[in-house]
């Protein structure tokens, strides 16, 4: 891995972190249950990213089994939660 | 050379998840939100994948990659549709800026029924065809 490379995979850790940061201050504070499901949705996004990055940094191919999974289960899961939001119940 | 599209591909990307984020954080209500997070986490998502297949350069990993982009590009809209429509459900409030609500108008929010504009009697009635059964 040359240089360029190492300093272009820490810019993005780096610029990922911060982005989940916001996702988790939105998260905590946000006014309705509408908004904490999507900075939810987005911080999922994220973590899907930084397993990636962290694969290329490691150089290895197992993250992008767990990059795979948690891009499917963040997907049920904001279904889910908003199913219950609008319905009361998620299997009706 | 491949170093460098793959550093510049990883580093849009990773800008245009911060912008989201940034929007995410800033904007005033629950849809401007999601307009920002949606589309520019999607092609933050599709840049870093691009990058990581070309990282790695192997069959599988780029199957599996072009997977994750297409799951992605078929699952951001969805779910964006599914938060902003229990959103406008339990009446959550709008930008006070907003300029037009076209779902106003039509929305009932106690029944959640939705108007067309065209419940005439006439388009009220039924016109049975002759390949109906029965």
């Amino acid at each position: 891995m040359t240089a360029l490379l190492s300093l272009a995979i820490n810019i993005t850790l780096l610029s990922i972190i911060l982005a989940m940061l916001l996702c988790t201050i939105r998260l905590l504070l946000g006014p309705t249950a509408q908004d904490r499901v999507l900075a939810l949705d987005t911080l999922w996004m994220c973590a899907m990213l930084l397993a990636l990055t962290l694969g290329i940094r490691f150089g290895s191919v197992v993250y992008f089994e767990a990059a795979m999974l948690i891009a499917l289960t963040g997907f049920v899961s904001t279904i889910a939660l908003t199913k219950f939001l609008m319905r009361g119940e998620v299997i009706e | 050379m491949i170093e460098f599209i793959k550093g510049t591909l990883l580093i849009t990307g990773a800008l245009f998840v911060l912008l989201a984020a940034i929007g995410l954080l800033r904007l005033p209500d629950l849809l401007t939100r999601m307009h920002a997070t949606t589309k520019a986490a999607a092609l933050g998502v599709i840049l870093i994948m691009l990058a990581s297949a070309m990282h790695f350069a192997e069959v599988g990993i780029v199957a599996r990659s072009f997977a994750i982009i297409v799951f992605i590009l078929m699952t951001a809209p969805v779910a964006a549709h599914v938060i902003g429509r229990a959103g406008y459900f339990v009446g959550s409030r709008l930008w006070s800026g907003t300029v037009k609500d076209e779902l106003r108008p039509n929305y009932d929010p106690l029944t959640h029924e939705l108007k067309s504009g065209l419940e005439t009697h006439e388009n009220a009635k039924r016109h049975p065809r002759d390949t109906d059964p029965d």
